[in-house]
């Protein structure tokens, strides 16, 4: 895109935006990452319809299936429709991930913004803590989680969002601080506005295109997390379809030579984690390459 | 001077340091100074002189160890709490950064920052606010074209020239300007000096001039007051100061201006022979 | 004997509306001081880069670039390597940004002795405090195991300027050598570079935007607007008859630093051309009190001699500009508006 094209497009404000999506696209893996992730929501969103079966419901007479005309992707040792389970899956695999990174990125926002504002002391302070907090791996924490409050999705997914949270953390306390040396926000000081109105409606948004790249990569991380701990059975319990649990219950599938429905969600959790990091480096790159002055 | 009325800006006995590791650095030390109204105080001195941070203490941005600002005859409250408080101080002092290409906020329009300040300091019609915000673009030359574009679309001069019609929209006592326009290209920076010229005749603002450049506070101010190492070198009237300067780092600073036949190394013996290390020290 | 000489150079960007460069002819002999002046967008450290065969990336180059004889547009490595080794060194703006922080001083004038020339320690350590000795910097030896964050930066750009002395070059790049530091530590780094003028004989091309200061420090001035040279001159003339409508403006333009109350300054109107800017005529004439429709708004005007200065003005020979605040007008503090 031309500088004179971008300045055109801003002067039309709303297509500017579109534009600009259309310039992350970038190189052709870029493009196809996009189109894959834009794929299983789309998948995710409409599983309960078009899941040609019930995933739930296991057929004890058609158990570990080869791929065929009423099973696409074949069946598991429970006789459940492995394109079914797949498909109705991708819902409980995305949403706790999102989870995860929706509440570490609001709570890292939170914790980031407060310390590099205040500097000093509590920004020291803070940063011991977020030390200690760094220390403890996001799936051990989960599962001490478990072992607390019990198997399922909650309990887990809580304890990763505060294991990731000093990441987001510490990276907007690292650019808050870049942008709180900028004089664009001295003279919005100076002018009288609130620490409040200045850091969460002024600050945030000039540093948020760096976060939203994070957040994506954070994303397929804990989608491979939570995918773990489904696989070592404490994550979502069956009869619910999760990729990780599939996985987990085709182990037996693949010692009877039969091992597509371990395999299917295992490319699955594999495609979705790579895509969201092509997405988001490529979206780093584009707000690092970028003047945005 | 002769009248009972208080001046516009009182500063006494100013003093700043730091800490860096066990060193303690004194940044500002003894600064004291007034400004009537309508008046213009140049500061001048080089990095470490202690200008930026006398700048930061006038705003609020840093708070001195000891001394203190009034302005119009009332203290200037080193912490500020409230809201009452944060728009009293704003009206009190406002600045203008040297740097244009980050003074704005990059992603709101020229017309809409000014939108903000005048909505945050009591404007409550919106007609009234864009009529206002109109005028005060018209002040610093700027129309309806750079008032509805982003500051990444405008010229460092035309983006200098918001700054101060944002610092103008608080209407503040006093207006301290930060080196701001030395980041600007020669031909445009006589544009703003121009500007600033008329801005002070014609509203009685009060300007607080940093500079490190001698002859742009000749233009803008009446006097000047030279710093080195957080002191006061001298403070006097800019005519007398460019005359007849008393201190020998006036003098230096004086000899140090590029021109016709200039003899550089002859300012380098002067230079070291005032200071042996030759290194000023400070941020 | 001519040690750099530029002959219409032209580069051109994709996607911009004008060359980068358009037409450049320049020249820097041994022992002489010249000065390339210019404004934002005006091209003077793009012109600057090409004597080291540094050209911007997808550009398209014409024209020639010789430094001591070799062409650098188009140059192989080996001669681009023997012309930035040997010939030619460039010190920029900020000598903090031209030194790796973490290592020392010694180390950073002793690296291309040693892994180039392949000096023993100790020898390139002898050499690199005789030349911190001959930029004036005073106790060299202590100076050698210091961390550039323990300098100032007037100390750091001496440093800098050693360092390019290293291959004891003939042609010194400044670009902007002095506009990070301090007033008066400017004077120390010219008085530095004035003198090893003299005592090497080295060639010096002073990249400024400041025309006080070019007319201060060298022989010749290059005035540049907009990708192209609109005037040249040796240094007194420029000083005193610029020819010129831009040159008048840019004398005017700078506050006089005299005790007389200040009369107004006379801007140049507007903003300098940007890339993505074009003017089918002369560049300046959109900022030009005197340009007359018609004549300064069709064709680029040429190169010209007059008397001793060759100026790029349609109406050079015509005008009469005086260097300084004379011209009375232009009172009207609301019509000094940018245009674009």
């Amino acid at each position: 895109m031309t500088p004179d094209t971008r300045a055109a497009a801003a002067r039309l404000g709303r297509p500017a935006r579109l534009t600009r999506l259309r310039a992350l696209g970038g190189s052709p893996l870029q493009r196809t990452c996009l189109l894959l992730l834009a794929l299983f929501v789309l998948a995710a969103a409409a599983a309960p319809w078009i899941a040609p079966q019930d995933p739930t419901f296991g057929s004890l007479g058609d158990t570990l299936l080869g791929p065929g005309a009423g099973h696409w992707l074949g069946t598991d040792q429970g006789g459940h429709d492995t394109l079914s389970a797949l498909l109705v899956g991708t819902r409980t695999s995305l949403v706790g991930p999102l989870a995860v990174v929706v509440f570490s990125t609001v709570t890292g926002i939170a914790v980031g913004l407060f310390t590099a504002w205040r500097g000093g002391r509590t920004d020291a302070l803070a940063g011991r803590v977020l030390d200690v907090l760094f220390a403890f791996p996001a799936l051990l924490l989960a599962i001490l989680a478990v072992a607390l409050f019990g198997k399922g999705m909650t309990a887990p997914v809580l304890a990763m969002a505060i294991a990731y949270m000093p990441y987001t953390a510490r990276l907007v306390r690292g650019l808050a601080l870049q942008e709180k040396a900028r004089p664009y926000i001295a003279a919005y000081t100076v002018q009288g506005h609130s620490a409040l109105f200045v850091t969460v409606r002024r600050m945030l948004p000039n540093i948020a295109p760096t976060l939203l790249a994070q957040a994506t990569v954070n994303f397929g991380y804990a989608l491979l997390d939570l995918a773990a701990l489904s696989f070592l059975g404490l994550g979502v319990q069956p009869p619910t379809p999760d990729w990780g649990a599939m996985i987990n219950q085709g182990q037996a599938a693949v010692l009877q030579g039969q091992p597509l429905s371990a395999i299917v969600p295992a490319v699955a959790v594999v495609v979705v984690v790579v895509a969201f990091t092509v997405v988001g480096e490529s979206l780093s790159d584009t707000i690092a390459g970028r003047d945005p002055r | 001077m002769t009248t009972d009325q208080p001046p516009l800006l009182r500063v006494e006995g100013l003093r700043k340091t730091y800490r860096t590791g066990a060193a303690e650095v004194v940044a500002v030390d003894g600064l004291s100074f007034t400004l009537r109204p309508g008046g213009a105080l140049g500061i001048v001195g080089e990095s470490g002189s202690g200008k930026t941070t006398t700048a930061r203490m006038l705003i609020g941005l840093e708070r001195p160890d000891s001394g203190e600002i009034h302005v119009q005859g009332r203290p200037l409250a080193a912490s500020v709490r409230g809201r009452a408080a944060r728009l009293a101080r704003a009206k009190a002092v406002q600045i203008v950064f040297q740097d244009p290409y980050l003074s704005l906020d990059a992603r709101i329009t020229v017309a809409a920052t000014l939108d903000g300040v005048l909505r945050l300091h009591g404007t409550r019609d919106p007609a009234e606010r864009a009529a206002r915000v109109r005028t005060l673009l018209a002040r610093v030359g700027l129309g309806d074209r750079e008032a509805a574009a982003l500051p990444r679309h405008l010229s460092g001069g035309q983006r200098q020239r918001a700054a101060i019609a944002r610092a103008l929209a608080v209407e503040p006592a006093v207006l301290v300007l930060d080196e701001a326009v030395s980041a600007l290209d020669v031909s445009v920076q006589a544009q703003v000096l121009n500007l600033l010229a008329d801005i002070r005749r014609d509203t009685g603002i009060g300007l607080v001039f940093v500079s490190h450049d001698l002859a742009v506070v000749r233009y803008v101010c009446d006097e000047a007051l030279v710093m080195y190492r957080g002191r006061t070198m001298e403070h006097r009237p800019v005519a007398e100061l460019l005359t007849a300067p008393d201190h020998p780092y006036t003098r230096l600073l004086l000899a140090s201006v590029p021109r016709p036949g200039w003899d550089p190394d002859s300012i380098s013996r002067r230079r070291r022979a005032l200071d042996p290390l030759g290194a000023p020290a400070g941020p | 004997m001519t040690l750099l000489r530029y002959e219409d150079l032209s580069i051109t960007l994709p996607g911009t509306a004008r060359p980068v460069l358009d037409g450049i002819g320049l020249t820097v002999g041994a022992g002489e001081a010249v000065a390339l002046v210019g404004e934002s967008g005006s091209g003077k450290s793009v012109t600057a880069r090409a004597a080291l065969g540094l050209f911007p990336e997808g550009a398209r180059t014409t024209g020639r670039v010789r430094v001591d004889g070799t062409d650098l547009v188009g140059a192989d490595a080996a001669s681009l390597r023997r012309v930035r080794t040997a010939t030619a060194a460039m010190i920029y703006q900020d000598p903090r940004a031209a030194i790796n922080p973490v290592r020392r001083v010694g180390d950073f004038l002793t690296e291309s002795l040693r892994l180039v020339h392949g000096w023993t320690r100790d020898r390139a350590r002898g050499r690199a405090a005789e030349l911190l000795d001959a930029v004036g910097l005073p106790d060299p030896v202590r100076h050698l195991d210091q961390y550039p964050h323990e300098l100032s930066g007037g100390m750091l750009q001496r440093v800098v300027i050693a360092a390019a002395l290293t291959a004891e070059p003939r042609l010194l790049l400044c670009d902007e050598p002095t506009t990070a530091l301090d007033v008066s530590t400017q004077a120390e780094i010219l008085a530095v570079l004035g003198r090893l003028r003299r005592e090497r004989g080295l060639g010096l091309l002073l990249i400024t935007h400041d025309i006080e200061l070019a007319a201060s420090v060298t022989d010749r001035i290059y005035v540049m607007y907009a990708g192209r040279i609109v005037e040249t001159a040796p240094v007194g003339d420029l000083f005193t008859t610029p020819r010129h409508p831009y040159t008048a403006g840019l004398l005017g333009s700078s506050p006089p630093l005299d005790a007389k109350a200040p009369e107004r300054l006379v801007p140049i109107p507007g903003a300098p051309m940007g890339l993505l800017e074009s003017a089918p005529g002369c560049a300046f004439a959109p900022r030009c009190r005197f340009a007359e429709p018609g004549r300064c708004d069709q064709a680029p005007p040429p190169l010209s001699d007059h008397g001793p200065a060759r100026v790029a003005c349609h109406l050079a020979g015509e005008l009469t500009l005086t260097p300084h605040r004379d011209r009375p007008g232009d009172h009207h503090p609301h019509r000094n508006q940018e245009v674009r």
